[in-house]
């Protein structure tokens, strides 16, 4: 197979950290090719690398065996490489056709030429049979539809080479089929892919080729039909890991969190509201999770819960007592635990040291303080105490959290969260950004809490995990519960169709129209 | 919304109108007392209408400029005295000198907008803050000048202001001036005309060119912007010095088109009022121009009130008070930025450094 890229000995470092050590790679034509590591493993500089966003230290690329130097994207561009960045470079208040033809724009006599802009779009989209309405505002576009609209930009401008950098994160399984055929498509007509991922199932339904990165270096290769996912993930993790989080059957007990036709408002200027009518219970012993797309309501529902902000209507009822609207310290002084979706916005404070992190939500009370004075000395026990029992990687007490990689953020909230009494554990995104091996261990982390007798209510965007933890799942469509059906009585795919809206009994919609045309008849659905 | 705020727009200035007409219906004709209500209006809202369209092009590429009033100041100055400069010591007549002082006060403001550029953009300092010193360097640089060139015996020109070269000329809109009772309102000075023209200028350029599509793109998403090749900071850099010279020429219009003299501190809050009349115009040029004539009805109301002070009824005797009216666009700023009127969105970057590429 001919290279159209390569990358060789491609070394950076960024301010001491080696991000890439002598790293290299090569696309043949008309492949898919992954490149598959963990979050800081590389990937993202290696691939801002390959589209000049980035400057290696050392080290060559080779554009079909010439030697090149890229100063910058538009210098990628014109040899012919396009990027789809995992979050879309997108202006949403721009049109399709606007995004696509942005800094190539066709004009004529010194004005932008729309209409020339506009079938330029439609004939690309005919073309790679990727649909879209070049006239349309971005902002009003489902997920799936924009990233057909960043593909669309890279072969607007001739690019023969696609790099998508995890590309799969915001889709529903639905839309990554799609997309999976999309690439398939591209790669008949002579298109190169590289996609960059971590997510081992992805690689083997899709890819020819398979790179793995681990710490800045490449440790292997393989050929997906001569590996598995185990194989894989050892390679990626760089140890045997395990996939399958081992648990008892749920033994519930009593009702602890009640919902009862909660409603929340949307965020200013979104219209509508991001939470309709949801109704449920978690018990004790048992992990209900609530599976969907991000931004269907999963956000401002857990808020809600969690008393971050005030529900419209509904009541939100915690042992039977009315907690709607009740003061986060409130409900943490009666069990209530949270692990927010934003570790670093909401789950800590980034300046502050893992101690202090530690004892965010008790650091009043005593042992932490006496007579209103903070006690150093209790605060570092606590700490040195869980540091060693959630295996968080930090060289001591007073290190600054911002320091430690996301999965040991993510440890020290859990920590936090878990080492006073728990009711109900909400976790949110509990993995999200964060390396398998520490997934591992807070997919463990809160089994153990369920099997302790906390209920825990589960928000997770990965299908994998809410499919992994939960006793109960229920899937949120447009701010509203779509279905609740417990975890042995669903499949991945009837998960995946009411994801994206589609009820049982409903005709599954044609390939491609899916995100336009169901939501109508679903969100009605979700109503009733 | 938008419905919402043209609506406010239209009610106030008819508010306005009215109640000039209904003090003076005994000494002129309605129709004549509305023509001149609109000329002034048309005149006075020149330096909001250029200090807002400044802010359009300035915060459109996502760049706050806070500076407006202090551009507009030194502009005010530096025109002024480039004219007399001219005029008293050159020789050069007069019209020439006053051009001449419109280019000074527009380099000015180009200038300006340089030095807002590189601490915004290149030194990422906060834009509030990089607005706030160029307010205050035109204050004290402008006071001090003034008083080094004209006060006091030991002065440059010895304790005597030269005589200045006057005000630019009115244009004569050919047939339209001519027309009876409307016709004041198409004879207007240059900068007041310039400004009108800016505005469908500028509106052509952000939406109608590739310059102004890749500026707003920039505003709104510049790392977006720079993965398709846009080059962000010398956009922003050629936006602000555009934004700067257009609030020079705001600036000129104090003291080479309204007064033949400098103030100190004249602008007035003038830079900050068109701030307010560019977010209640969301950032667009002809939404912004129609905030400008509002504020600029306002400030009509009160020069038209003085010609009719004595028939004011005694009952509106607070009327009289011209302090009292002069807080009319002040109480209308105040208004429209409670939001009461409804809110407006800025460009999504607006007022956010732009980190080049480093690690994510």
């Amino acid at each position: 197979m001919k290279a159209v890229l390569e990358a060789r000995g491609i070394t950076k470092r960024f301010s001491g950290v080696l991000a890439n050590d002598r790293v290299d790679l090569d696309l043949g034509e008309g492949e898919i090719h992954a490149l598959l590591g963990e979050n800081g493993a590389g990937k993202s500089t290696l691939m801002n690398i390959l589209y000049g966003l980035v400057r290696p230290d050392e080290g060559e690329l080779r554009r079909s065996g010439r030697p090149v130097s890229l100063r910058s994207p538009s210098d990628a561009i014109a040899l012919g490489i396009g990027m789809v960045h995992q979050h879309f470079m997108l202006i949403p208040v721009f049109t399709v056709a606007e995004n696509i033809v942005l800094g190539a724009e066709p004009v004529r006599r010194g004005l932008l030429d729309r209409g020339s802009a506009s079938a330029e779009v439609r004939g690309l989209s005919a073309r790679y049979g990727l649909d879209v309405d070049p006239d349309a505002r971005v902002e009003d576009l489902p997920v799936g539809v924009q990233q057909r609209v960043e593909i669309l930009k890279a072969l607007y401008r001739k690019a023969e080479i696609l790099i998508l950098d995890e590309p799969t994160a915001v889709l529903t399984p639905q839309e990554v089929d799609e997309l999976f055929r999309v690439l398939r498509g591209l790669t008949s007509r002579g298109v190169s892919v590289l996609f960059i991922t971590h997510k081992l199932r992805e690689v083997l339904a899709v890819a020819d080729r398979v790179t793995v990165m681990r710490a800045g270096k490449v440790v292997g290769a393989a050929i997906p039909a001569e590996t598995d996912e185990r194989g894989l993930a050892a390679m990626m993790v760089g140890r045997e890991v395990v996939l399958q989080v081992s648990k008892a059957p749920a033994r519930p007990k009593a009702v602890v969190l009640e919902v009862e036709r909660l409603g929340v408002a949307g965020r200013r200027g979104s219209g509508g509201d991001a939470v309709r009518d949801v109704s449920f219970s978690v018990r004790a012993g048992e992990i209900l999770g609530i599976a969907g797309v991000q931004g269907n309501g999963q956000t401002e529902l857990v808020e809600a819960v969690t008393g971050l902000s005030p529900a419209r209507d509904g009541r939100v009822l915690l042992r039977g007592r009315d907690v709607t609207g009740a003061l986060p310290r409130a409900l943490i002084e009666r069990g209530v635990s949270h692990v927010p979706e934003d570790r670093q916005r909401h789950g800590l404070v980034l300046s502050y040291s893992v101690a202090d992190n530690l004892v965010l939500c008790t650091y009043h009370r005593a042992p932490f303080a006496v007579r209103g004075v903070l006690r150093d000395d209790a605060r570092e026990e606590n700490a040195r105490r869980l540091i060693k029992a959630y295996d968080i990687r930090a060289p001591g007490p007073g290190t600054p959290v911002s320091a430690l990689s996301g999965g040991n953020q993510q440890k020290v909230i859990l920590a936090r969260e878990m080492s006073r009494p728990v009711e109900l554990l909400v976790a949110s995104q509990p993995t999200r950004g964060v390396d398998v091996g520490s997934i591992e261990h807070i997919h463990r982390e809160i089994v153990a809490a369920r099997d302790a007798g906390a209920a825990v209510l589960l928000v997770s965007a990965e299908l994998d995990e809410i499919l992994a933890l939960s006793d109960r799942i229920a899937v949120m469509y447009r701010g509203g519960l779509v279905a609740m059906r417990d975890a042995g009585a669903v499949s991945r795919t009837e998960l995946g169709m009411l994801m994206a809206g589609v009820l049982p009994g409903e005709a599954a919609p044609a390939p491609g129209a899916g995100e336009e045309a169901a939501p109508a008849s679903a969100a009605g659905g979700a109503e009733a | 919304m938008v419905y919402r705020r043209y609506a406010f727009i239209a009610v106030v200035v008819s508010v306005l109108v009215l109640v000039v007409v209904l003090v003076g219906a005994s000494q002129v004709p309605p129709l004549t007392i509305v023509a001149s209500m609109a000329a002034t209006t048309l005149a006075v809202a020149t330096p909001l209408t250029l200090g807002a369209l400044s802010g359009v092009f300035c915060e459109r590429s996502g760049v706050v400029n806070l500076g407006i009033e202090g551009m507009m100041l030194a502009a005010a100055f530096s025109g002024w005295f480039g004219s007399i400069y001219a005029s008293a010591v050159l020789g050069i007549p007069p019209l020439p000198s006053l051009l001449l002082g419109v280019v000074i006060a527009v380099a000015t403001g180009a200038l300006l907008g340089l030095l807002l550029a590189a601490l915004a953009v290149t030194y990422s300092v906060d834009q509030i803050l990089a607005g706030t010193v160029i307010n205050l360097l035109a204050v004290g640089l402008t006071g001090f000048f003034n008083r080094q060139l004209f006060f006091g015996p030991a002065s440059a020109f010895g304790g005597q202001v030269p005589h200045a070269p006057g005000v630019l000329p009115r244009l004569h809109v050919p047939l339209l001036a001519d027309l009876p009772v409307v016709g004041p309102v198409f004879e207007q000075q240059p900068i007041a005309v310039a400004a009108v023209v800016l505005v469908g200028l500028t509106h052509l350029v952000l939406f109608r060119t590739r310059w102004g599509l890749r500026a707003r793109a920039v505003g709104e998403h510049p790392r977006a912007a720079a993965t398709v090749g846009i080059d962000v900071v010398r956009v922003r850099y050629v936006n602000v010095v555009i934004g700067g010279a257009i609030a020079g020429l705001g600036g000129a219009y104090f003291t080479l088109e309204s007064v033949p003299s400098f103030e100190p501190m004249m602008t007035n809050g003038r830079g900050f009022i068109s701030l307010a009349a560019m977010i209640f115009g969301d950032w667009t040029p002809f939404g912004s121009w129609a905030a400008a004539l509002v504020f600029g009805a306002a400030q009509a109301f009160q020069i038209n009130l003085q010609l009719f002070r004595d028939q004011i009824p005694p009952s509106w005797s607070f009327l009289q008070q011209s302090s009292v009216v002069g807080l009319v666009p002040y109480l209308l700023t105040l208004l429209i930025l409670t939001g009461v009127i409804g809110k407006t969105t800025p460009p999504a970057a607006d007022g956010q450094p732009y980190e080049p590429e480093g690690r994510r």
